[in-house]
């Protein structure tokens, strides 16, 4: 039997009994709404963690310096000053897979540019810093070079929000601000990067060659930080080795005792938190695909209620020489028809779903053409699956009995 | 004349139960073509199930029955599915139209199901050729439900012959219908065999009978007549005749 023949019938029979086929693809579509619209919420906050993780930087592992024991006395993380600029440049040199490296100073300090003034943390670091470890791009002007570092000039690129507060007018390239009654020039303007993880605003920041920084301003010889940034991602705990070996050498650490100083990899906590929205996505999506099923219960209901019903008209079929196969095709072909246009309803419900979610609640939502392809596909197997039975069913009736079927 | 059906000692016996029914016991028939046949009998003399032997819609127990030359009492469920496409038109008491279906379509179905591709086109032509040669030409868009009685069982006929079968088979075709619309049905049927169809019809209405050529009786699973009709009915003439009534009728009222 031809199949457009097939599809035309089952079009006019759901026709038919068009109350009762929109109320069975209610089922679907909600299961499929339901499905695509929890894929896009767990998808959207996914996205969200690792633009946070991008904006740390790329494979970044920050050395802090650490706690000591100074006669049964511990200094915290960071106070007890014990990386140098030397341990910096020796892991730069001396451990593999090394992108980039940059010693690390901080302070704060309130900083004048003519009329203006502003509070906010100065920071000293390598040439690699922006462009390499945090992937940062200029909005203006130029960043420092080796040059400056090696002479500790007195030069800074500002971030947006400290640009914006300084200069409102903008036009902060080239002009000069006092840190500390210290003439600076600004040489750049950075491209805003936001919000941090821990609510910081990035942007609110002075960047400076970390020589600058320890010489001028903060007045120390020892670092705070070492940022290092690895080559590759499955390289990161080869280098975390490599500078604990590293250090530990050049601190004269005995085997057994303490570090003196901490290596973290912020990508661990990102790593939590991630497997924690791939849970709650697995959950809602699992909800999502139970009224799945339950929507092909429902046809599977309806396609069995449908069969003893044209129980006659399958007899007549069968008499004017309709295989059991023409018939199992042609129930098949109406379950999969109600289960695939209420897929398709179900997309559309879900997309929309998922707009109201961020219109109203400013929930992120993200919807991917994957979940809508697969939820399609998905929509059209529970109709396989759920109206084969049916079908067989009216394909195995004996034509004399369906014929005399009152 | 070579035989359309030959049944060789054919017997069906049903299991109901415990109790073993023997519906048809040993029946040897030829029908050839052209031929217009009446299988007779009251009911559970085994006519019913013969006739769903010579439709192929059930197998005998034992027995041969070739039709057409082709011995179909041991084919599957699917090769008798495709000797009823091919080879028998059904026309039914109850007309078995597909509701809220036209007739035009109703007409199609069983050229939808035939193993050999026809295009829409050619389709809807054959379509319309069988509901002209039953005189309904201009009802093919109507459904069922705006056709009266005998124009549905012109339907009927007219699906029943849209394969260009071997056999019309038919089963009380005028069962559901008043006088008048039977012997309208009748003569569609002796039209149809002066055309050269052969024609089986099952019943038990003796006056319908007599619009056929011959004759068969069973009884209890038997054939126990088998004669041809000595004073065969023309549907015009009876026609004719039952309109004068009519008309009588109503000058008397």
């Amino acid at each position: 039997m031809r199949y457009w023949a097939i599809i035309k019938i089952a079009f006019r029979a759901l026709r038919r009994n068009k109350m009762r086929t929109i109320l069975t693809m209610l089922g679907i579509i909600i299961g499929v709404g339901a499905v695509i619209a929890m894929v896009a919420l767990g998808r959207a906050a996914k996205t969200q963690i690792q633009q946070r993780i991008a904006a740390l930087g790329q494979n970044v592992v920050v050395v802090f310096s650490g706690s000591i024991n100074r006669n049964g006395v511990f200094t915290g993380f960071g106070g007890a000053g014990t990386l140098t600029v030397e341990d910096a440049l020796a892991i730069q040199n001396e451990v593999p897979n090394i992108a980039a490296v940059s010693p690390e100073v901080r302070t704060s300090a309130q900083i004048m540019a003519g009329e203006n003034n502003w509070s906010t943390s100065i920071t000293g670091e390598s040439v690699d810093y922006l462009p390499i470890i945090r992937q940062w791009d200029l909005a203006d002007g130029d960043t420092f070079t080796e040059a400056d570092v090696r002479a500790a000039a007195k030069v800074c690129v500002l971030g947006k929000t400290t640009a914006d507060k300084l200069f409102p007018d903008g036009g902060a390239v080239g002009q000069i601000i006092r840190i500390k009654n210290v003439p600076v020039k600004v040489l750049g303007v950075l491209t805003p990067k936001g919000v941090s993880m821990i609510g910081q605003d990035q942007d609110d920041t002075v960047i400076v060659p970390y020589t600058t920084g320890m010489k001028r301003f903060a007045g120390v010889t020892m670092l705070r930080t070492i940022n290092v940034s690895v080559t590759s991602s499955d390289r990161v705990a080869d280098v975390i080795d490599g500078m604990t070996q590293l250090l530990r050498q050049r601190h004269r650490i005995q085997a057994g005792r303490d570090d003196d100083f901490i290596i973290r990899n912020p990508q661990e906590y990102f790593a939590t938190q991630n497997a924690a929205t791939d849970t709650m996505t697995a959950l809602l999506a699992g909800v999502a695909t139970i009224s799945l099923i339950v929507g092909g219960i429902g046809i599977m209901n309806i396609m069995l209620v449908s069969v003893t019903e044209r129980t006659r008209e399958i007899g007549i079929r069968m008499a004017v020489g309709a295989r059991g196969r023409d018939i199992l095709l042609q129930f098949l072909i109406e379950a999969v028809t109600l289960s695939s246009i209420g897929g398709i309803l179900g997309i559309l419900s879900g997309i929309g779903g998922a707009k109201m979610l961020t219109l109203i609640k400013q929930w992120p939502t993200q919807v991917s053409a994957n979940s809508i392809i697969l939820a399609f596909l998905f929509s059209a197997a529970v109709g396989i699956f759920f109206g084969f039975y049916p079908a067989r069913k009216a394909s195995r009736l004996d034509p004399i009995d369906a014929l005399r079927y009152e | 004349m070579k035989p359309i059906i030959k049944l060789e000692d054919i017997h069906k016996t049903y299991q109901t139960g415990e109790v073993e029914v023997r519906a048809v016991r040993g029946v040897s028939l030829e029908i050839h073509q052209g031929e217009f046949v009446a299988l007779m009998g009251a009911s559970g003399s085994g006519k019913s199930t013969m006739m769903n032997i010579l439709g192929c819609l059930d197998r005998p127990t034992r027995g041969k029955y070739f039709l057409d030359d082709i011995d179909v009492s041991q084919l599957n469920r699917d090769e008798l599915a495709d000797i009823r496409n091919q080879k028998i038109g059904f026309v039914f008491q109850g007309f078995n139209l597909l509701s809220r279906t036209s007739a035009l379509e109703n007409v199609e179905l069983p050229m939808l199901y035939t193993r050999q591709r026809l295009n829409g086109e050619s389709l809807r032509e054959r379509a319309m050729q069988a509901l002209e040669t039953v005189g309904l030409g201009d009802r093919a868009g109507h459904s069922p439900n705006q056709l009266s009685g005998g124009q549905q069982q012109r339907v009927a006929i007219a699906r029943a012959l849209a394969n260009r079968p071997a056999l019309l088979l038919a089963d009380e075709p005028t069962g559901n219908l008043d006088t008048r619309t039977s012997v309208e049905i009748m003569g569609v049927f002796q039209k149809l065999n002066e055309q050269g169809i052969t024609i089986v019809m099952v019943t038990h209405e003796l006056d319908v009978a007599q619009y056929t050529k011959r004759m068969i009786v069973m009884r209890d699973g038997r054939v126990v007549s088998d004669t041809p009709v000595a004073r065969r009915l023309n549907a015009e003439d009876e026609l004719r005749k039952v309109q004068q009534e009519q008309q009588a009728a109503q000058l008397a009222g």
